[in-house]
């Protein structure tokens, strides 16, 4: 165990998830299970990958810890707490844009604390900062429909930073982007988790943006999802994705992976054939 | 072959308007061409069918029959113009107190049906049922209850809106981004929050397309009330010039009725595209 996560399981963890299990419409002929004893413990201020095959449960497992769904088994904690709903210190940022077309960018960034009742001064000024910080400086009364698709994540991020979470939860924030903007934003992510303190979790099923962005990747099985294997990358930032130990990571990784898609494609097709057969 | 070669212009907004204007007198044009030229072959009677230049030649002579004030005697040019636009604003009026009305009534209401469900369960029912009855068969209710003049009129807009648009609302709200919801509860907004600050702007746009969709629909509706003597409007002279025989009358009457829908939309589609501009 290296000293740096020796100094992470000494203090207590932003999120604890103990033997979550989660099943779509359980109890109907249609239940999906989509989590199976799944455990993790993720420290302050790390960054988390959740890497897997697509439907592999990735995603559920962020909307369980971001209480926006109920689980069916285990217990989730964060900062020690029991995760009953949903909560401001742990902001989920989803993979489209889910600004309001209907509010300026500084509005939807404000939206949060005008709720809270935060005095419209005191708020925008917390806004016009964090918009900065995000390169959207200047871009304060505009639409969201005015921006681009990088931009837009980018003012959701100060969306989610302006209720200063201690968890980040980003559910393939980057997926609608192409490669350039893409590889932009996660230089600026990094640069955004380094100075919030914020653990992350983001989910991906870009082996390279794991590699990227991760201090730990977790990868997923095919549904139901549980924990395949976690790998730590304990390079510096900015990596260089041609240095030899991180293509030894990614051939590591594609290894893990293959196997899980391979499952989950066969299990789609099963799934496709059933349908077919009911029709 | 040089990169700025090719300069795009982009369209400014009049030569935009310009350009659909050509088609809209092309397609007009081409319409009443095809009527003057039966007319002319002797194959339309212009008794019956009497063609654009007949019964617009004469304008004063129908707008003269549009109200019982200026139908005998001879009044001014002026009296007369100002006895159309009366007749046409009242008509008008009906329908845009009868849409307003039914756009915030049925706003109110199918925010409180998925507010409250069991709010809901009680309403949705009878919304339900009410819902495919023809607005024709509220007449004579709207009559009985209200009586002659305005009001039966603006009721009989009313619900043939309301219904169809408490049913839209509904289905917006099913509609809306899940993601637009769950911002709204991360960042802990009570759910009267989410219904009246991400629910309700949400909505508003999709809501005034269906309104827009049944202008038409209002348009129609408030033409029969008058016809059957809910009192005066562009209605009550459709069936002056059906009890007369007044083909030049009728077709003149149309052609205002026509015009008259065609701006209210336009006006409809202005409020939306600059107050309503994050329609989907």
């Amino acid at each position: 165990m290296s000293t740096k996560s020796k100094v992470m399981a000494e203090q207590r963890s932003a999120i604890r998830c103990v033997n979550v299990g989660k099943t779509w419409g359980a109890g109907t002929d249609r239940a999906v299970e989509a989590l199976r004893q799944f455990d993790l413990e993720v420290g302050k201020s790390e960054f988390i990958v959740l890497l897997g095959p697509s439907g592999c449960g990735k995603s559920t497992l962020l909307y369980l810890i971001a209480g926006l769904e109920d689980l069916t088994a285990g217990e989730i904690e964060s900062h020690g707490k029991v995760v009953y709903g949903p909560d401001s210190d742990r902001s989920l940022i989803f993979q489209e844009s889910s600004l309001y077309p209907w509010l300026s960018v500084i509005e939807n960034v404000t939206f949060g604390l005008k709720l809270r009742g935060m005095a419209k001064t005191e708020r925008r000024g917390i806004a016009v900062e964090l918009l900065n910080k995000v390169g959207l400086g200047g871009f304060e009364e505009k639409r969201p429909d005015e921006l681009s698709g990088g931009m837009r994540q980018r003012a959701a991020v100060a969306r989610a930073l302006a209720m200063e979470p201690s968890v980040l939860l980003m559910d393939e924030p980057f997926a609608a982007l192409d490669v350039q903007t893409r590889s932009k934003l996660q230089d600026f992510l990094i640069q955004i988790w380094r100075d919030s303190q914020a653990s992350v979790m983001f989910v991906t099923h870009h082996i390279d943006e794991a590699i990227a962005l991760a201090d730990r990747v977790v990868v997923f099985t095919a549904r139901p999802g549980s924990i395949k294997s976690i790998v730590p990358i304990e390079l510096p930032r900015p990596r260089d994705p041609r240095e030899p130990k991180l293509r030894d990571l990614r051939d590591e990784l594609i290894d893990l992976l293959a196997d899980e898609v391979d499952r989950a494609f066969a299990e789609q097709e099963q799934i496709s054939e059933k349908n077919q057969i009911r029709a | 072959m040089s990169r700025g070669a090719k300069v795009r212009i982009r369209p400014t907004r009049f030569s935009k308007f310009a350009g659909e204007s050509i088609w809209w007198v092309a397609s007009v044009a081409l319409f009443a061409g095809i009527w003057e030229f039966c007319w002319y072959m002797g194959w339309a009677n212009p008794m019956l069918l009497p063609p654009p230049h007949i019964f617009l030649q004469d304008i004063l002579l129908a707008g003269k029959l549009f109200d019982k004030s200026t139908r005998l005697g001879n009044p001014t040019a002026g009296v007369i113009v100002w006895t159309v636009v009366k007749t046409i604003g009242a008509s008008t009026l009906r329908v845009v107190i009868g849409l307003s009305i039914a756009f915030v009534g049925s706003l109110a209401v199918g925010m409180a049906i998925r507010f409250s469900p069991y709010f809901g369960r009680l309403i949705l029912p009878v919304v339900n049922l009410l819902a495919p009855i023809s607005p024709i068969a509220w007449l004579p209710i709207a009559m009985l209850i209200f009586g002659l003049g305005n009001a039966p009129a603006i009721f009989l807009v009313y619900i043939a809106l309301f219904f169809i648009m408490t049913l839209a609302t509904l289905s917006l709200i099913d509609n809306l981004p899940i993601a637009y919801l769950q911002v709204a509860r991360i960042m802990g907004a009570t759910r009267l929050q989410i219904f009246l600050q991400v629910i309700l702007p949400a909505i508003l746009p999709g809501l005034f397309v269906v309104l827009r969709l049944n202008l038409f629909a209002a348009w129609m509706i408030v033409l029969i009330a008058e016809s059957v003597g809910v009192g005066g409007g562009l209605g009550l002279v459709v069936i002056i010039s059906r009890n007369t025989f007044d083909a030049q009358l009728a077709f003149f009457t149309m052609f205002i009725i026509g015009i008259v829908g065609f701006f209210l939309d336009i006006v409809l589609r202005e409020i939306q595209r600059r107050v309503l501009y994050w329609a989907p």
